[in-house]
């Protein structure tokens, strides 16, 4: 086993500490972006016609490859965690936006219109009723953003010892202990499918109105067309009294799905 | 339907419960992981912020740079020094930058390595007009200590198949590999591609022009593994290099001192080191040399020792620790 | 303007424009890496999608096979495999463009079948077509944009991280962002990552221009 969690020296981490440096490097980057993300969602939702530009220019940047984009940072912000951060921050900008804009472009007009005459703004709409409604599109946006992030911060190895576990695969080879790299592989694909594990049950968290579970499987599988009323949801978490988005959401199980796939095609 | 859905197991309160006691166990560690980093204390990685009087030692991106930076942070310690190591960063190119910007104190470099960097047209023929050559071009913020009798030098390496061919043995030269010259893939570094002492230098000094250039690494396992599958005939390999023995590998000699001295020496900073510091890291040259690298090497490569066990196991043995 | 001027003395240094190491070459190189990899993943995700899609089993299976594939690091796969082959060449650089690509391909494949409309789908079977027909010529024609969507998006992907093939001696535009920061030559990785992110805008205009040819107009006009 030492020779898989034998961490060399020079990494000045123990195998823990690798772990917990890398999900910092990986994830304070997906919360930066989904904090940037929201205000520009926001705009976009306002103004339809900001959304366009706004995703032609994340997508420039996303094509960008993320090594290019470090080497290009070492001179600004020097071979630091900050160098590694930055790159993946834009990323998952790039994969939040139309997810969250798609996601609440997918609300019901109806429900909007029911805000509406409930005397909501247009920011409070957007915050209490169309963010709410999206999260299902939202969370599949995080999920690829973090899984990805996950991936891309061992790519940080290659501009000097900043890539967490991937300095383990540097290290690998030039002391030719190829368990370290299957050490690195492993440790970041287990993460990566860790905090995937862990965003799905957040979603079952934000979203108690959704139906979950063995009923909502049953109902999954009689399709669209088949779709069982509200009031005999036999999950029973719609009687909470957020009729104004629960009914809603329940009828139209395919707008966030289709949501997640534009959002899925729009990387 | 809903992938989301797709992904539940049992009942929903149980789901939720579940959810709320994972989310909050994994939580804790990435938080407490996030507040200790940005306390900044225990983050060598981190941006320097090397109290006054820390040494922070740098290294280049191939063991034995880590391993003689293992050796001098060690002695300096030794001596009661705070020492802060900065391992494994880079090239040569990205290295002396952060010696002239403060962020390294010291680094181990090699005499004529770091000459050609300085002044590619240089070419002397001892190791004090070496060290003369140096101290004329060196940023005036740096100095060198005392060279090691331990050399490490580039070779012009081939594998034992194109040693056969071309009938090298080890008394052949460059020159005698350079007859050959469009016949073979020579493979080395990204940096050993424009560097006087690399492939310019063997076309302007042995006339050595290769049919083409692979680029591998720093003389490690891409450009062993790609002279033992002949993917490359011959590469820039260290001369410390315990493969070359292994795989019975021939390297060429280099009569015009292409590759010029190679004697490790420390780099520092002026400012960044006191009187004790340097008489430390002379007293570690006095008595580095090049039967002592070639075995710690192989202690590294072969045995899987740590580098940093391996150098201070060598200092008490040396009697400096 | 650091970037521009780095950018100027990139693309003005006629040796930057022919031989092994000119733009042409590595364009050609880059696209053979993406290309190959790109097919391979098409050729298993594809039919393994729009199977599973039109039958509608497999969700989980499939579900959890993309989330693994899109766990694994790209840049640690193309070490270990470096390694474990113990060869140089494009094979283990197309273990992780291939794990890379496979995922978004397969998972927008079937998602754009099962959500195909029901309606056309129980017409067709109606008439008395075979399942294969209903799925060549009733859903695949309706979910093709969604599939070229996956198809674009992976090829995005591929398109920026075969950057790394470099990393173990192989070539395309990721060349001159290793050699770059290793010669620290910043106007050669200026130039590498314009030329990389260039042909990824390339690429995403290409399935535009595929997508305008092949979708149904019935089933453009209707998205």
């Amino acid at each position: 086993m030492n020779q898989y969690f034998d961490i060399p020296s020079d990494l000045q981490h123990s195998y823990l500490g690798l772990i917990g440096l890398h999900l910092q490097e990986a994830l304070l980057p997906v919360l930066f972006g989904l904090l940037i993300a929201l205000p520009i969602a926001l705009v976009c939702a306002r103004f339809n016609w900001f959304y366009a530009p706004v995703l032609w220019v994340t997508t420039v940047l996303y094509a960008i490859p993320s090594l290019a984009f470090f080497v290009v940072l070492i001179d600004y912000t020097g071979a630091t965690e900050t160098t590694v951060m930055i790159p993946l921050t834009v990323y998952s900008l790039v994969l939040l936006v139309p997810a969250i804009v798609e996601g609440t472009r997918a609300v019901s007009p109806d429900t909007v219109a029911a805000a509406t005459a409930m005397g909501f703004g247009s920011f409070r709409r957007f915050v209490q009723v169309e963010l709410p409604i999206a999260v299902p599109a939202i969370m599949a946006g995080l999920r690829l953003a973090a899984v990805s992030s996950i991936s891309l911060v061992s790519v940080g190895a290659i501009i000097g010892n900043q890539g967490a576990l991937g300095n383990l695969l540097h290290d690998g080879m030039i002391y030719h202990r190829d368990p370290l790299i299957v050490t690195s592989v492993v440790t970041t694909a287990v993460l990566a499918i860790a905090v995937d594990g862990l965003l799905v049950l957040a979603q079952v968290l934000l979203t108690p109105w959704q139906p979950h579970g063995r009923a909502a499987a049953r109902r999954a599988r009689t399709g669209p067309g088949d779709d069982i009323g509200p009031g005999t949801d036999p999950a029973g978490d719609n009687v909470t009294g957020k009729d104004l988005t629960g009914t809603d959401v329940t009828g139209k199980d395919a707008a966030p799905q289709d949501a997640a796939a534009l959002g899925e095609a729009a990387r | 339907m809903n992938p989301h859905v797709k992904n539940t197991l049992s009942s929903p309160r149980n789901i939720r419960l579940a959810a709320l006691a994972i989310a909050a166990v994994t939580a804790a560690p990435l938080l407490a992981s996030c507040s200790s980093s940005s306390s900044g204390s225990k983050d060598p990685l981190a941006a320097p912020k090397a109290k006054a009087g820390t040494v922070v030692v740098g290294s280049n991106n191939f063991p034995e740079s880590i391993l003689i930076g293992d050796i001098y942070g060690e002695a300096l310690k030794a001596k009661g020094i705070n020492v802060s190591y900065k391992p494994n960063i880079g090239t040569r190119e990205t290295t002396y930058k952060m010696l002239q910007n403060g962020s390294v104190t010291v680094l181990p470099e090699y005499n004529g390595a770091l000459l050609a960097y300085l002044d590619p047209k240089a070419t002397p023929t001892t190791v004090d007009a070496t060290a003369t050559a140096i101290t004329a071009k060196l940023d005036s913020k740096l100095t060198i200590l005392n060279p090691a009798p331990a050399e490490d030098k580039d070779s012009v390496t081939v594998n034992a198949a194109t040693a056969a061919k071309y009938h090298l043995t080890a008394d052949s030269t460059i020159a005698d590999l350079a007859k050959h010259g469009n016949e073979i893939t020579f493979g080395g570094s990204p940096e050993f591609k424009n560097r006087q002492q690399g492939l310019l230098g063997l076309k302007s000094v042995y006339g050595l022009t290769p049919k083409s250039y692979k680029t591998l690494d720093v003389g490690g396992p891409l450009t062993e593994a790609a002279l033992k599958n002949d993917n490359v005939q011959a590469a820039d390999i260290f001369s410390t290099d315990v493969t070359i023995a292994q795989e019975k590998w021939v390297s060429l000699k280099d009569p015009k001192n292409l590759f010029g001295f190679e004697n490790v020496l420390p780099l520092v900073s002026k400012t960044g080191l006191q009187q004790n510091g340097v008489d430390a890291l002379n007293a570690v040259s006095a008595k580095l040399t090049t039967e002592a690298l070639l075995d710690m090497n192989a202690q590294v490569q072969n045995d899987k020792k740590d580098p940093l066990a391996v150098a201070q196991a060598w200092l008490k043995s040396a009697g400096l620790a | 303007m650091n970037l521009l001027h780095f950018l100027n003395s990139f693309f003005s240094d006629g040796a930057n424009w022919h031989g092994e190491n000119g733009i042409p070459h590595r364009l050609v190189e880059h696209v053979e890496y993406s290309a190959i990899a790109l097919a391979i993943a098409a050729a298993i995700g594809l039919p393994l999608g729009l199977f599973t899609g039109h039958t509608g089993r497999g969700g989980y299976a499939l579900s959890a096979f993309a989330t693994g594939a899109r766990a694994l690091p790209s840049f640690g796969l193309l070490v270990l495999m470096t390694v474990w082959l113990g060869q140089l060449g494009t094979t283990p650089a197309m273990v992780p463009l291939v794990a890379l690509a496979v995922a978004p391909i397969l998972v927008t494949a079937h998602e754009a079948i099962r959500n195909v409309d029901p309606a056309p789908v129980d017409a067709a079977r109606g008439m008395g077509m075979t399942s294969l027909s209903v799925l060549f010529q009733v859903e695949l024609p309706v979910a093709l944009p969604l599939i070229l969507g996956g198809l674009r998006s992976a090829a995005i992907q591929v398109v920026s991280t075969a950057t790394i093939a470099a990393y173990i001696s192989l070539g395309g535009f990721g060349r001159y962002i290793i050699d770059g920061l290793a010669q620290q030559t910043y106007a050669q990785v200026v130039g590498g990552a314009v030329l990389v992110a260039g042909l990824a805008l390339v690429t995403m205009g290409l399935f535009w221009a595929v997508g305008r040819l092949v979708v149904s107009p019935g089933v453009r006009r209707r998205r």
